[in-house]
């Protein structure tokens, strides 16, 4: 595993911490996905995402080196691996195969990963919808977009708001690249709400040139 | 006994591997039915003496409540219609209203569900009321005794294909009804998934690739990523009610159309659409043709030319061209990215859809194996990487977002559709009365806003809330979608703990009690059955925890003196015997015997990994690390 400056805290303590294996009851490292032993597969236990996957607890991931850590852990551990397995160690695979979606869905998209990784350091991210624009300069920006959505007559006015959509997405994920390299929580709240806007409305930009062709 | 055997974390041996039985392959079609089998990679499609593949989906029923499936029930349509059963999989977990809408295109009579049938669809036929899931058996019962014929052994695994985008009571139907038929399901894999591992594309080819899956009652689409030995579904979508069936109805109708006879009757309906199946092959490969009608003793002649069948399907396979646009959508992909387009189900035959295929993709769509016999081949790969071990990953998604009903009729997604699975996700509810006491769960799934245009899967009622202020409870709902693509739901109070959970039986499904009265009535010998499964089960545990032992006494056989030893060894002597026998008491026993016997050894393990484990902790973490020690699961838990 990789230390990191945010995960070295707790990666000493982990080492100590010993569990029972459920099949030879002998010991296995807690957060280990199979017995040393006995290689009986175990459950997945309460691990952060990025340690799940064995990457650095940090926003800036390569998503090639994610991927190859996933489809790994999947090649091991998916319940396609137990078919003929006893009734618990199917349950356990699929517990496991569960926890790795949920932590490669959450660290691949780089709005969840950084909801999540904030989360980690302690700032209180409330669930969308929640987070008003309070920010004048983006309240502001958002207004004149949707705008020029709403007033997108073709396809090409729509791939325009889209463009426009997408290099503020490039923007804010560079602003927020330093946010997190300095910790700045109060930056990344701004940052998130802003980001989290910004993805709505390239959405709603797909759904109205559909709807443009459909049309058409 | 055998030597210990030490396998890779993962990889899955075949316990107890039994080479009088063998995992098969069941692609259970809506026109028709395929089976095949896998050994050492090499799929192999079962055929009769004259070559065919294709078991035609139809049942016929004697008076005595006998059932012939195959060729010959299918010849039996035209004379005895009202005994006669095809296309069944098109009701496959739907209840009446889901059916109403195409009743006039059904060949044979529904009715409602009565008073303690649960939810599902009868099929009136031969007299009797049967559920879609009871005719499904028979088919599925069939192909199992075939394949057992050909094969000269026992095949009571299989992998059983269904349309992607079947939906969870589609699903649920469809592994009841292989339970009810003495099989049990390894998994239900989806069809274009299955068409993806026939083509091997895993083996070298890298990049996105689209499976056009037309058959006779439902359309799919998927884009599937490759990678080597990786298929990653990206997305799925289809239509469960869309087939080659309608190509078939849109012929016949348009010769009723000009009938002039006397009016026809429901037989003829029947044999209306038998001609026109044959009319839609031979346009495949001909221009135009004649054709002679029968109905009732009158016989007419109706000329069509392939411009004009064209014309009348052209509306339908627009239709999977506008799905296939969507989902390309929706998996963030462009057509020009789609490397290849593999063509599945007999309704590819037809030259329009090929050329429409080709048209939305920009690429000769592949079709190097039967597109009938594909998903069969797939399936049985999959059987057999399931039973012997494979390197190759499946890693699919759901095909429609789950969802929960809130206020004012609207539906909240849970899981939002092509989510990956296995998949749990989670979401907190609250009370809205005070003291309110239950709370009431309905579960959806599909992709609209109102609840009542969604297909309803259940209802439970979460009780035994203490009475708070409104909005005090924390009621946490957990919906988990299994490899299988089905769901279970669970409801709980975060503040006191109560809790329930059901697995989801849909509302257009069979209850329990459906199921244990069917399984009596189906099979002679169910509880012979029953235990043979069960004793197989024992074994299979009893077979992990004397490898687990083993395993151990590798490790730390040191911890134990001799006499120690030889008292472990006795135990593992008897478990190995009792396995080896066929009383299912004496290995449960056995098993437990050494579980006793080993307590106090897997105590000296745990102590010695643990005193291991704080040598490698830093002096000076060694005093809390310490008092960690002393808790280990707690600190563990402490450790996020």
């Amino acid at each position: 595993m990789q230390a990191t400056a945010l995960g070295a805290g707790a990666d000493a303590h982990e080492k100590a911490a010993m569990v029972p294996c459920w099949s030879c009851h002998g010991p296995v490292r807690a957060g280990d996905a199979f017995c040393g032993s006995c290689q009986a597969v175990q459950p997945p236990g309460q691990v952060d995402h990025f340690r799940r996957l064995g990457l650095p607890r940090a926003y800036v991931i390569d998503l090639g080196v994610l991927e190859k850590a996933y489809f790994q852990a999947q090649r091991q551990l998916h319940p396609d691996r137990f078919a003929t397995r006893t009734a618990k160690e199917k349950a356990l695979s699929q517990q496991q195969a569960t926890a790795l979606n949920d932590a490669y869905e959450t660290l691949k998209d780089s709005l969840s990963r950084a909801t999540y990784l904030a989360g980690l350091m302690g700032l209180n991210v409330l669930k969308e919808g929640c987070n008003a624009l309070t920010d004048p300069v983006i309240l502001m920006e958002a207004m004149e977009m949707r705008e020029a959505l709403a007033e997108a007559e073709t396809e090409a006015d729509v791939t325009q708001v889209t463009k426009r959509a997408q290099d503020e997405i490039a923007d804010c994920e560079d602003e927020m690249k330093a946010a997190f390299a300095k910790g700045d929580l109060e930056a990344l709240g701004t940052l998130l709400t802003r980001l989290k806007y910004l993805r709505k409305l390239a959405d709603q930009t797909r759904l109205r040139r559909a709807e443009l062709r459909g049309r058409a | 006994m055998a030597l210990l055997q030490i396998h890779e974390p993962g990889e899955t041996p075949a316990p107890h591997a039994n080479d009088t039985e063998v995992a098969i392959g069941i692609d259970l079609g809506t026109t028709n039915s395929v089976t095949a089998v896998s050994v050492e990679g090499r799929p192999e499609v079962l055929r009769d003496e004259d070559g065919t593949a294709l078991v035609p989906s139809v049942v016929a029923y004697a008076p005595d409540g006998s059932s012939i499936v195959g060729g010959l029930a299918r010849r039996l349509i035209a004379q005895r219609p009202d005994s006669v059963v095809s296309s069944v999989k098109r009701l496959m977990g739907r209840g009446i209203a889901d059916v109403k809408q195409v009743a006039g295109h059904l060949p044979f009579t529904v009715a409602p569900a009565e008073e303690g049938d649960g939810g599902m669809i009868r099929i009136l036929v031969g007299g009797r009321r049967l559920t879609p899931v009871e005719v499904s058996s028979h088919i599925l019962m069939a192909l199992k005794e075939r394949a057992e014929d050909v094969l000269g052994r026992a095949a009571t695994r299989a992998v059983i294909t269904v349309p992607a985008y079947f939906d969870d009571a589609a699903r649920t139907a469809t592994k009841d009804a292989a339970r009810l038929a003495g099989l049990e399901v390894l998994r239900l894999v989806n069809e274009p998934t299955a068409a993806a591992l026939a083509y091997g594309l895993d083996k070298g080819a890298e990049g996105l690739y689209a499976v056009y899956d037309l058959g006779g009652g439902t359309f799919d689409i998927s884009i599937l990523r490759m990678e080597k030995g990786v298929f990653q579904v990206l997305a799925t979508g289809g239509d469960a009610a869309l087939g080659g069936d309608d190509f078939d109805h849109a012929i016949a109708e348009h010769f009723l159309k000009d009938w002039t006879g006397s009016k026809p009757g429901a037989g003829a309906v029947k044999q209306a659409i038998a001609t026109a199946r044959q009319v839609k092959e031979d346009l495949s490969a001909t221009d135009s043709g004649t054709w002679a009608l029968d109905l009732g003793g009158e016989q007419q002649h109706f000329s069509l030319d392939r411009k004009t069948f064209e014309a009348l399907i052209e509306p339908l396979v627009a239709r999977t061209v506008r799905i296939a646009a969507d989902v390309m959508e929706d998996a963030g992909v462009a057509p020009d990215e789609i490397k290849g387009v593999v063509l599945v189900g007999g309704s590819t035959r037809v030259p329009l859809v090929r050329r429409m295929v080709a048209g939305l993709f920009g690429h000769e769509p592949l079709a190097d194996i039967d597109p009938d016999e594909v998903v069969a081949v797939g399936a049985a790969l999959q059987a057999e990487a399931l039973t012997r071990g494979s390197d190759t990953l499946l890693l699919d998604v759901t095909p429609l977002s789950l969802g929960i009903e809130t206020m004012g009729g609207l539906t909240e997604k849970i899981i939002e559709r092509n989510t990956p699975v296995p998949v749990a996700k989670a979401q907190e509810f609250t009370t809205y009365q005070d003291g309110q006491t239950a709370m009431a769960v309905h579960v959806v799934q599909g992709e609209r806003e109102m609840v009542d245009q969604n297909r309803s899967l259940a209802r439970f009622t979460l009780r035994g809330i203490p009475p708070m202020t409104a909005g005090a409870a924390r009621i946490r709902v957990t919906y988990a979608v299994d490899a299988d693509g089905l769901l279970t739901v669970s409801a709980r109070e975060e503040t006191t703990g109560t809790e329930q959970r059901i697995e989801v039986k849909p509302s257009y499904g069979l209850s329990e009690d459906d199921m244990a009265r069917m399984l009596r009535d189906s099979m002679v010998n169910a509880k012979d059955d029953m235990a043979k499964r069960l004793l197989a089960e024992s074994r299979v545990e009893a077979g992990r925890a004397a490898n687990a032992v083993r395993a151990a006494l590798k490790v730390d056989g040191d911890l134990l003196d001799g006499a120690e030893r030889k008292a472990v060894d006795g135990l593992l002597a008897k478990l190995d015997a009792a396995i080896e026998g066929s009383d299912r008491d004496a290995i449960d026993a056995a098993a437990e015997a050494l579980e006793e016997g080993t307590r106090a050894f897997a105590e000296k393990r745990m102590d010695r990994g643990i005193r291991a484990a704080l040598r490698g902790v830093q002096v000076d973490e060694l005093a809390e690390a310490a008092d960690r020690g002393g808790d280990a699961r707690k600190s563990a838990q402490a450790g996020d």
